[in-house]
């Protein structure tokens, strides 16, 4: 009783998450200017982090915590350099 | 779901609920996102999955490992203090490039800054 509890709140999980994602993708196409694509793609890497712990917990290895911890530090600076051009228009002065 | 079967009832029930918690918080800030009119209305609706969303599928995540392997297992806290440490930073770094890009093109909508007449200010300080 207590897996399928599990896997099916896990399902679900992922199925939030998903529309998350799709919805930071969407604006992210469609938002009006530069500053809006990059909150969106901040949003985005941190929806993609969250999915991919649920992912590891579907599967119950913790081989996806090491993916995840990639993913949001490589999304920190992604996201830093970003707004810094946003800024002066290059990144290292 | 392989090894999960001799997860005991109250370890599932809280994994569930966390888990599902912090999955619906960043769906709510993806509505945000989506549905907030400004950009400076929408900056706060990611921040909603980047504290309760990883808050929730952290901490399930360690009550799941936790009770599966019979030993704490803590390094999901390593991911926790990361994200909060770094969306702080990135987002009033990002509110700032913004407000420099609207302010130089002379936007009527937004505050003028602090100490000078008319808004437009050359911001020197990051």
């Amino acid at each position: 009783m207590s897996v399928t509890l599990l896997s099916w709140s896990l399902l679900i999980a992922q199925i939030l998450l998903g529309i998350a994602m799709a919805i930071a993708c969407f604006r992210m196409i469609r938002g009006p200017r530069a500053q809006d694509r990059i909150v969106c793609l901040d949003a985005l890497y941190v929806n993609a982090m969250l999915f991919l712990l649920v992912l590891g917990m579907r599967t119950g290895s913790t081989l996806y915590f090491e993916a995840a911890l990639v993913i949001s530090i490589l999304g920190f600076v992604s996201t830093l350099a970003l707004a810094k051009f946003l800024m002066r228009g290059e990144i290292i002065e | 779901m392989t090894d999960a079967t001799d997860l005991p009832t109250w370890a599932a029930l809280v994994t569930s609920f966390l888990v599902l918690l912090g999955a619906g918080f960043t769906l709510i800030g993806a509505i945000g996102l989506l549905r907030l009119k400004t950009f400076y209305e929408r900056m706060h609706a990611p921040t909603l999955g980047a504290t309760g969303g990883a808050a929730g599928i952290l901490l399930g995540s360690i009550v799941f490992f936790s009770t599966l392997q019979s030993r704490p297992v803590l390094q999901e806290t390593f991911i926790a203090v990361f994200v909060t440490v770094t969306t702080p930073v990135t987002l009033m770094l990002l509110a700032r490039a913004a407000l420099y890009r609207d302010r130089s093109e002379g936007s009527t909508d937004i505050p003028p800054a602090i100490g000078t007449d008319e808004g437009v200010k050359t911001d020197e300080s990051i």
